[in-house]
């Protein structure tokens, strides 16, 4: 299950925002995207999916496992989302719908790909809560968003991302909306998920520190286009852009640690 | 079991109001279909102008005819004109809405000034202009009320479907893999339903106006139709005499059209979890130091 990405571009309205940027995702591999605000690293993601904004088109070619997933139908895209390929936003304040329950968001990937009913849907909605560390499962899945504070609610996307088992999960900026505290638990979180399934995992980051703990691959975007492509060590240790260069100064020294560590 | 949303709207006492009366004047506009406490059309010169006693509970008008019978008949007009009237709204109004939402830009566009310029025309005056054309009929209200509030559901519900086509919510729940079309019934529909909800009610309470209004003057229901409005305009001839009989087809469609109102209210807090704790905190009580 691999993700090749060849010379993509993103236009808006004849725009170039995203300017021929190719990279491989390999089975079990993490890889990096960073880059400023505004270099694409988004678009990138949500081009994967097919799931770009109005007025934006996609060229290049973007392989699943050899399938061609540009100008592929958007039903046939519909069966591979959520199943497949898995995201996680960075916004978890918009990311839930306000007036449905959790469980129910939680298990509607379930409901669509596997066609389970509505008892079983919230068995697995308690389960998949769990694995994803909320406390008391089987009461928060009748909550609503709202009642959910800023990192439980991160969890439950994680857990909606992940609820059918994808081979790759994308997450955009997953922990930039929060705290720095649950920032490193969220993290930790994700690494030992992915580690557990042997999930792919695409990490988009404007952040070099929470990349190094991440991710093994790194491809630096600006203004559209891969500045730099290396391992994430060498990117740390002799970066040779002047982007990469800037990204490590501007780094901050996150604090994290295994979950389960010490403080 | 009952639905959480019918026990929620019980819980308030503005909501238990609207719903027990919107409930009464339905059973009543059912129930006067075959049965009523006199033939509210047969007129009997020697009962006219009864107090209210028994067995005229409400009194008799100048022809004799019992007022309660003429209020529970005129019921059965009030449901039709405005059940119709909210259908005609709806269906207008939620096909505008999406198109003006959903579609490529240039549609949504033409959609929007539509809407706009539709908002500008007074369908309560060419209703009335239709109808002394070619003579009044319950049609011609349901009608102009439906269009006339289609257009405005369209209004306000337009950009809210539009704003939450575009939130993160939706995008992630495309990304779970729902189609277009389970994204617009699982999360588009019930996230702009409380704002639909006060717009229908409302329109639905504008009808019986509209059909009471248009009646009273001689627009609406033709004379051997039973209605609030014409009725009210038959007692209000003799206001000076007998003022308190012309109360009760007044009091009747204030109630209703209060009722209505009141029940969209309602029925938004109870479908609207965020509207709902939101003022559960507001209605914690403070304590003041």
């Amino acid at each position: 299950m691999t993700l090749a990405v060849e010379n993509l571009v993103v236009e808006i309205d004849g725009c170039r925002v995203v300017d021929s940027i190719s990279f491989d995702v390999p089975d079990g591999s993490r890889l990096g995207l960073i880059g400023e605000s505004g270099s694409g690293k988004s678009l990138t993601a949500l081009a994967v999916l097919g799931l770009l904004p109005e007025g934006a088109t996609a060229s290049g070619s973007i392989r699943w496992n050899g399938t061609e997933l540009i100008g592929m139908p958007d039903r046939e895209l519909a069966r591979l989302r959520g199943d497949d390929i898995g995201i996680v936003f960075q916004e978890p304040r918009t990311a839930l719908n306000p007036i449905r329950t959790v469980g129910r968001q939680i298990a509607e990937s379930i409901r669509i790909h596997e066609g389970l009913g509505r008892r079983e849907a919230r068995d697995r909605a308690i389960a998949e809560a769990e694995r994803v560390r909320l406390p008391d499962p089987a009461s928060i899945v009748d909550r609503y968003p709202h009642q959910l504070s800023g990192g439980q609610r991160q969890r439950v996307a994680i857990a909606m991302a992940l609820a059918c088992r994808p081979r790759l999960l994308i997450a955009d900026e997953p922990t930039t909306a929060l705290d720095v505290t649950i920032q490193s638990e969220i993290l930790s979180l994700l690494l030992s998920l992915v580690a557990e399934e042997g999930m792919s995992l695409v990490f988009i980051t404007h952040d070099l520190a929470v990349l190094a703990q991440v991710a093994t691959e790194g491809v630096v975007l600006e203004h559209g286009r891969v500045v730099e492509a290396a391992p994430v060590t060498t990117l740390l240790t002799a970066p040779t852009s002047p982007v990469t260069q800037a990204l490590l100064r501007d780094a901050t020294a996150t604090l994290w640690r295994p979950e389960g560590g010490p403080a | 079991m009952t639905p959480r949303w019918l026990s929620r709207l019980w819980a308030t006492a503005t909501g238990r109001f609207g719903l027990i009366v919107v409930a009464v004047i339905a059973v009543t506009a059912l129930v006067s279909s075959f049965w009523t406490p006199f033939d509210p059309q047969s007129s009997n010169i020697g009962d006219r102008w009864l107090p209210p006693s028994w067995p005229h509970l409400l009194g008799t008008d100048d022809t004799g005819r019992d007022i309660l019978s003429l209020i529970m008949a005129g019921a059965r007009t009030a449901v039709f004109v405005s059940v119709g009237a909210g259908v005609v709204a709806t269906v207008i109004g939620i096909s505008l809405a999406a198109l003006g939402a959903l579609t490529a830009r240039w549609v949504r566009e033409t959609v929007a000034v539509l809407v706009d310029i539709l908002i500008a025309f007074p369908v309560l005056l060419i209703a009335m202009m239709i109808s002394s054309v070619w003579g009044g009929s319950l049609w011609v209200v349901i009608w102009a009320v439906g269009i006339g509030f289609g257009v405005n559901i369209a209004r306000v519900t337009r950009p809210e479907l539009r704003r939450v086509q575009q939130s993160d919510f939706v995008l992630a729940a495309r990304a779970s893999g729902l189609t277009p079309r389970q994204s617009l019934t699982r999360h588009l529909l019930p996230n702009v339903a409380p704002v639909f909800i006060v717009q229908l009610s409302w329109s639905m309470a504008v009808a019986v106006l509209a059909e009471a209004g248009l009646s009273y003057l001689g627009f609406g229901a033709s004379v051997v139709e039973p209605s609030w409005g014409i009725l009210l305009a038959d007692l209000q001839r003799y206001i000076g005499v007998h003022p308190l009989s012309v109360i009760w087809p007044g009091l009747t469609i204030t109630i209703t059209v209060l009722a209505l109102n009141l029940l969209g209210d309602g029925l938004r807090e109870a479908t609207d979890p965020t509207l709902r704790h939101r003022a559960a905190e507001l209605h914690t009580p403070a304590v003041v130091a």
